[in-house]
């Protein structure tokens, strides 16, 4: 550890965590965007900053697109009145949004996001136990809303805590065991080394298909995106947990969901679909020059895209899981499903050998 | 410059680390079962979860990267959620200042003695030459110990906790069918 890996840390935390706030801010307007197109409707094209219009047919155009709406959006969340209603368990009250928020951003730290810049490793941490680490700190995440529940000291927000409790651990399990044929097949939990496998032998999916598909609904649910977003049901529990959250408070919870979104995109990126590699064009080796190295972190940041409209594409197209049903699911169907696969990929390898 | 790369590679760091993980599970710990402020279990639940995380800081210094993430996952992430969540059902109110028993107070002075006790012995024999760590936060190592020289015990400790598990289940079923 020196003065120079101290600097490119901080340099390199700064960048991606602006980035990941960025693509939160910007996720929201797609989310906005898509959701118009599906039903049909026009969607955010009015905010725009006053000086806009001047400009010939770009200003109108930008305006058109809403791409000045999130500033917007984050402006609106300052100002608004931070409310905090009589009876609510103070202490608890400020901290849930805050330790909702943290997990989100920590998660990121280990993912590489490209190859090489220079003599620098594009990724923060390259620890030895990436995976876990990820594990270790998504399972941190459900303090963040069983808080909030707690906290508000109301009917509604409590039954939104305690549910998204009980289906966060359900399905963190799965989750882990979904993961455990990736392990086995590449024999290191080092994210880097797993993208390195995948450059020399193809993506993990083609090895691991019901790996990935246990591992996507799981993260889903981890999220609390539809068809999972029982803990937040608007229809059944008003808001869920943060309904008796106002102003930048509320927002909190809004960039820890987006913030998950976020990595599990980059989690499912890099575990199933080789993370910055491409197979041609020598992308798939760690690059040398400047211009190779952003043309990997490109490459990754266009594949997580893709699972980010995903993520948005399934919301509104799908109608929500009854409870009784997201417990079968998890319970019955999915960690009986991870055990056999993990059974199947142990006797290939076995029989492989 | 040249001092303070000196002082970030000749372990400094490191030291004032651990001394603010050491203190940090000592003090939640001890908030854990006597806060002063607050009497709420969640409260106390939450102590909990911060020296569980402060402690896999501590692995972390030793270099026991496996054991850090485990704990965080199975303690922190898995057990004290359980918790809260059974505290939150049971809807626990703040508890009551209790007198202290006399059966109790000497149990505990002994179970404490006996902690002791048992610490003392092992430091003392210990040597003070600290022995580099040998799982380099290698899960491999680790992985081939537990198959190899410790299976048994390994095994044991699994069906132990099936027959917890199987226990919970009769005892919760009021009737067998």
């Amino acid at each position: 550890m020196d003065w120079n890996f101290i600097i490119f840390s901080i340099v390199k935390i700064a960048i991606v965590v602006g980035v990941v706030q960025g693509m939160v801010a910007y996720s929201v307007l797609a989310e906005r965007k898509i959701s118009a197109w599906i039903q049909d409707r026009v969607g955010p094209n009015r905010a725009a900053p006053p000086f806009v219009k001047y400009i010939p047919v770009l200003g109108p155009f930008l305006t058109r697109l809403g791409i000045f709406q999130p500033l917007a959006d984050g402006l609106k969340f300052m100002f608004k009145e931070d409310f905090t209603p009589a009876g609510v368990k103070k202490i608890y009250f400020f901290l849930a949004p805050a330790i909702a928020v943290i997990p989100a951003m920590l998660t990121v730290a280990v993912i590489p996001f490209g190859s090489m810049m220079g003599q620098q490793k594009m990724v923060i941490a390259d620890l030895n136990v990436g995976i876990l680490y990820t594990f270790g700190i998504v399972s941190m995440g459900v303090y963040g809303i069983v808080l909030a529940g707690y906290a508000a000291n109301s009917k509604y927000p409590f039954f939104g805590g305690i549910r998204s409790s009980a289906q966060m651990i359900s399905y963190e399990i799965s989750m882990g065991m979904s993961v455990i044929p990736v392990l086995l097949i590449v024999g290191n939990l080092n994210l880097s080394q797993i993208i390195n496998w995948q450059s020399g032998h193809g993506w993990l999916v083609m090895y691991a298909p019901l790996s990935f598909v246990i591992f996507m609904v799981a993260s889903f649910a981890e999220t609390n995106r539809t068809p999972f977003d029982l803990p937040e049901a608007e229809t059944e529990l008003v808001g869920g947990y943060h309904t008796e959250y106002s102003s930048m408070k509320f927002a909190l919870f809004f960039l820890a969901e987006y913030s998950n979104m976020v990595a599990s995109s980059a989690m499912m990126v890099t575990l199933f679909f080789g993370g910055w590699t491409l197979p041609f064009w020598g992308l798939d080796q760690p690059a040398h020059s400047l211009g190779m190295g952003l043309a990997n972190i490109l490459v990754f940041l266009v594949k997580m895209l893709f699972f980010m409209v995903l993520f948005i594409w399934v919301r509104w197209m799908f109608p929500r899981f009854r409870y009784d049903q997201l417990m079968d699911l998890g319970w019955r169907r999915f960690l009986p499903l991870a055990l056999v696969n993990i059974l199947i990929t142990a006797v290939w390898l076995w029989a492989r050998s | 410059m040249e001092a303070i790369n000196n002082l970030i590679s000749g372990g400094a760091v490191q030291d004032v680390l651990f001394y603010v993980f050491a203190a940090l599970t000592l003090l939640c710990g001890v908030l854990v079962i006597a806060n002063p402020f607050s009497r709420s279990p969640v409260t106390s639940a939450m102590f909990l979860v911060l020296t569980i995380i402060s402690m896999a800081g501590l692995f972390v210094l030793l270099h026991a990267f496996f054991l850090a993430a485990v704990q965080i996952i199975v303690y922190a992430g898995a057990v004290m959620v359980l918790f809260l969540f059974v505290i939150m059902l049971l809807d626990l109110k703040v508890e009551q200042r209790r007198k202290i028993k006399v059966f109790g107070f000497f149990a505990g002075i002994i179970a404490v003695g006996g902690i002791v006790s048992i610490l003392v012995k092992s430091l003392a024999t210990a040597g003070d030459g600290v022995a580099e760590p040998t799982i380099e936060g290698g899960t491999y190592a680790l992985g081939k110990l537990l198959f190899t020289q410790y299976t048994l015990p390994f095994e044991i400790v699994s069906v132990l906790l099936l027959v917890a598990m199987i226990g919970v289940i009769l005892l919760s079923k009021k009737k067998l069918e």
